[in-house]
């Protein structure tokens, strides 16, 4: 390993860490990737959290004081559908996208 | 000590570009999510390379270093030997593997580690080929499994890796699937927790080169145990346990029938699979018998 001479923050430089590695976290904007938009029927939703605990992504969270208590980040959400498919309730619907997201 | 570009709940990024039903980004963020924020990762090229990122940039918090396809087990041996040499014995070093990096390649320096008896964390996301360059196949697909390389189906059966191990006498191995989460995350505590070596074999359903719908992802993984060709269990103080005893099996159908690779199956290659997914099964469970 070599030295990273420099653009190290000043974290990096306290703990003495050598370079080169990865000191950005980021993120893509999966989104793009999805076809099918999960959709879901809050009068079926009984807030159990299969689809936020199998979904991969982490990306959806359980509100249970709001009437509209799933909350999906379309941002990242890529549209597979297992949060679909694993629902008990059959709550979710996956809607086609149309060019949109 | 890392510039946070973006939020995120947990440890991972949530914009990760594994594809769409990918179980191994549940895996990956259910195993960062026990093991917590002390600890080290190592990742060789493969599908979870992803995780580790692309130049300076990542998507996981904790630091890492993507490592080489054969040395995993090597590499975190190491780190975890020159923490122990500064006085660090609270961080936890793990290796995240695929089939290929630990059943194929990077088996010796497994072997070596367990031998060794390192304390550290190894992880295998086993989605049964190396889909990560092109869907190859490797010694973990199934008997008559198609990839690229076995067009018309693998003709041997898989090796097993926690049987492998065990035979090294390795404090604690365990097989975990995606569909059984709260099992997965307490083999995760429990490997952590470990003194010694601590390997677990996790099932990874892969859309791309199973060829399903990504969202029978789970339903995939969950047929796989309840047909018998998954066996959840774990290896500890020298003896198996089985953590899901199959009372009667599922048709194998509900496993292969969604699965591209498997769709060149005649109705009479179906049967013969069923009848030795069964045998092995049973042999496991008698051998399990005759150990105790």
């Amino acid at each position: 390993m070599q030295k990273q001479p420099d653009g190290r923050t000043p974290e990096l430089k306290k703990c003495r860490v050598l370079g080169p590695m990865a000191s950005i976290f980021t993120s893509a904007n999966t989104g793009s990737f999805r076809i099918e938009r999960p959709v879901v029927d809050y009068d079926k939703c009984i807030k159990c959290g299969i689809c936020a605990r199998n979904c991969p992504g982490n990306i959806i969270e359980i509100k249970k004081e709001q009437k509209e208590c799933v909350e999906i980040d379309y941002y990242y959400c890529k549209g597979c559908g297992i949060c679909a498919n694993e629902c008990p309730q059959k709550a979710i619907a996956m809607v086609r996208e149309r060019g949109e997201h | 000590m890392y510039e946070l570009h973006s939020a995120s709940k947990g440890l991972v990024s949530h914009g990760v570009t594994t594809c769409a039903g990918c179980a191994l980004e549940l895996i990956f963020r259910n195993v960062l999510d026990v093991l917590g924020e002390d600890t080290i990762i190592v990742i060789p090229p493969g599908c979870s390379a992803i995780f580790s990122g692309y130049g300076k940039e990542t998507a996981i918090k904790i630091p890492g270093i993507q490592g080489t396809l054969e040395s995993t087990a090597a590499a975190i041996s190491g780190i975890k030997r020159g923490l122990l040499a500064q006085g660090n014995t609270h961080t936890t070093v793990l290796g995240f593997a695929g089939d290929g990096a630990t059943l194929d390649i990077g088996l010796q320096s497994l072997s070596g580690m367990v031998e060794r008896n390192e304390n550290v964390v190894y992880v295998c996301y086993d989605n049964e080929a190396y889909m990560n360059t092109g869907i190859q196949g490797c010694s973990s697909t199934p008997l008559w499994a198609s990839t690229t390389t076995t067009p018309s189906g693998k003709p041997t059966p898989s090796k097993e890796l926690v049987r492998i191990l065990a035979a090294h006498n390795i404090p604690y191995a365990a097989t975990a699937s995606v569909a059984y989460l709260t099992d997965l995350r307490r083999k995760v505590k429990k490997a952590k927790e470990t003194e010694g070596a601590a390997v677990l074999h996790v099932q990874t359903p892969c859309p791309t080169g199973w060829r399903f719908d990504p969202a029978k992802t789970i339903e995939l993984a969950r047929a796989a145990v309840e047909t018998g060709f998954w066996i959840l269990y774990e290896f500890e103080n020298g003896k198996f346990i089985i953590n899901k005893k199959l009372k009667s099996f599922k048709p194998i159908e509900a496993y292969i029938k969604g699965q591209g690779r498997f769709k060149h199956l005649t109705a009479e290659e179906i049967e013969k699979l069923q009848a030795a997914v069964q045998q092995s099964y049973e042999r496991f469970v008698n051998s399990c018998n005759a150990g105790q």
